[in-house]
């Protein structure tokens, strides 16, 4: 009994103990990308590369989604409303909530699966078979070449798809009370601008920069320091996600808390 | 054989140390991998280095790259100790250093000419197109496989990628080569054409070596010395005549 506890105990210690160290290790990585991302020689070329397959690669997937979050979130919304008798205010709500909360958040879990498993996989793989390994004897610089260019590359990318994905988002809607009566668009669409203020724009668009960046910086802290082995790709690919998702979760409160604070 | 050999090698420049190793500790936390390596490589010289798998080959090369931080000792490249460079300091050394690694470590989103011309571009700015493209061309000559320049690493055979990975080594045409393990998993055949290309390497650009190997015809072959690694230090040293014929059983048994 006693000893169980003792156990118990101690493989918590050691749990909040590799936590914590993870956590620093994060955290120094981070800071090194703060201290690189500004020296030349910038990778450009890499850099658009990234942004090419990192944005415009997610296009359909996040053409769908976004339709279907605009789609499903007025038909669901619709009877409730209609319930209060404020039917009328269904564009508004739905725009409200697709730009505050649900596109972002939706469109950056979307790429915490697609996006952060990828760079985790790629890095991963490339660790294990020595790539990044060859750069450095090269002196080529991989932590530059590899890491801080997807990183910068999520960071502008995944506000892009969320703004996109807000953008479906609203035609979804519009199919979305298509179905059950007859708006016109423009009359849609000038109650959909008209519901939206810099307030609610903003901290929304704000917060994407830090899910693009935990979502590139995360997937690359997993693959850069994946260990040796095959099997180590896909833990880093797996945890990559797992993380990411975690983190885009915490953002979002906190991004919560202080829109409340300040606006 | 013995006279074969000689005209193989060419004549080594004994007084001038490239690299000299003195008293290396590596260890991974209680796994004390090399406890004192002491090691001379001298000019235009090719070094062989055998071992029993695990016993820290690898390792030592690693270090002298400074792939690796070291526990202990010194590691002098060019007259500097390297240990005690910073990143800048010791990228001056590596592109003065071609390594070619166990399994090529291909970059595999590249083709065989980007393979190349990554490095080449990057320490070679002002080279033009087509004169990246023509040494590209020249160094794949080298190694008999310009027809492959277009190819995807996933798309070469063992032997293909080990000689693009040469190729890979050469192209800033390294003073010094650290070869780990070239002919491993290689048929008798290609792994002769590949030791051939060694002294060809050696010969042509005047390069001092370290060669990893467990493969014996390639160590009588491309070796002007031989160094037996074992628990952590230096076993046996000597040319392949001299340690074939060893008192040390031990060491002879790598010569059966
Ligand atoms: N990154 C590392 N972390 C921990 N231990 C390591 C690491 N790299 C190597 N080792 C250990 O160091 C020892 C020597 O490894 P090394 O790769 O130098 O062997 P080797 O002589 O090259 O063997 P082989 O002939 O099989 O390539 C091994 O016991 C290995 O477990
Ligand atoms: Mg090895």
């Amino acid at each position: 009994m006693n000893a169980t506890l003792t156990s118990k105990k101690e493989s918590i210690t050691i749990y909040l103990k590799d936590t914590f160290n993870d956590i620093g290790k994060v955290t120094l990585f981070a800071t090194r990308f703060f201290r690189e991302v500004l020296k030349p020689p910038y990778e450009m070329k890499e850099f658009l590369k990234q942004c090419y397959i990192i944005g415009y690669k997610s296009l359909p997937l996040v053409t769908i989604t976004g339709f279907i979050m605009g789609l499903v979130l007025t038909l669901q919304s619709r009877p409730t409303l209609a319930k209060f008798g404020a039917e009328s205010w269904l564009p508004s709500m739905v725009a409200l909530s697709l730009i505050r909360e649900i596109a972002p958040v939706i469109t950056a879990l979307i790429c915490a699966g697609k996006v952060s498993s990828g760079i985790g996989a790629e890095l991963g793989s490339m660790k294990v078979t020595e790539q990044i390994d060859a750069m450095e004897v090269s002196a080529i610089n991989p932590f530059k070449y590899l890491v801080v260019t997807r990183i910068l590359a999520t960071t502008l990318m995944i506000p892009l798809l969320v703004i996109y994905a807000d953008a479906i988002g609203v035609i979804g809607g519009y199919i979305g009370i298509n179905i059950h009566g007859d708006v016109n668009l423009y009359r849609y669409l000038s109650q959909v601008l008209e519901s939206i203020t810099f307030s609610d724009i903003f901290p929304a668009t704000m917060k994407t920069f830090f899910f693009g960046f935990f979502i590139g910086m995360i997937g690359c802290f997993k693959g850069y320091n994946a260990a040796n082995g095959t099997e180590s790709v896909g833990k880093a690919a797996n945890s990559a996600v797992v993380t990411a998702s975690l983190s885009i979760f915490i953002i979002d409160m906190i991004a919560v808390q202080l829109t409340d604070l300040f606006l | 054989m013995t006279e074969e050999q000689k005209i193989q090698n060419p004549s080594t420049d004994s007084n001038t140390a490239v690299i000299e190793i003195k008293d290396l500790h590596k260890a991974f936390g209680t796994n004390e991998v090399l406890k004192g390596v002491n090691l001379t490589v001298n000019k235009g010289e090719n070094l062989v280095i055998l071992g029993k798998s695990g016993s820290g080959k690898s390792i030592t090369i690693k270090c002298i790259v400074g792939l690796m931080g070291i526990d202990k000792g010194e590691i002098n490249v060019f007259g500097t100790d390297i240990t005690k460079l910073d990143n800048t300091g010791l990228n001056e050394v590596r592109v003065r250093i071609g390594f070619l690694f166990q399994n090529a470590a291909l970059y595999d989103s590249m083709s065989v000419r980007d393979n190349l011309g990554f490095t080449l571009k990057r320490h070679e700015k002002d080279l033009s197109e087509e004169e990246v493209e023509n040494q590209i061309k020249e160094i794949l000559d080298n190694v008999g496989l310009v027809e492959a320049i277009d190819k995807m690493p996933s798309e070469l055979s063992g032997g293909m990628r080990k000689r693009i990975g040469l190729a890979r080594t050469l192209i800033l045409k390294p003073e010094i080569i650290l070869y780990d393990e070239p002919t491993t998993g290689l048929d008798t055949i290609t792994s002769r054409e590949i030791s051939e290309l060694i002294i060809e390497i050696q010969k042509k650009y005047k390069t001092t070596s370290i060669i990893i190997t467990h493969d014996m015809p390639c160590a009588k072959l491309t070796g002007n010395r031989i160094m037996i690694l074992k628990d952590g230090v230096i076993h046996a040293e000597g040319t392949y005549e001299e340690l074939e014929k060893s008192e040390d059983e031990w060491v002879r048994s790598f010569f059966l």
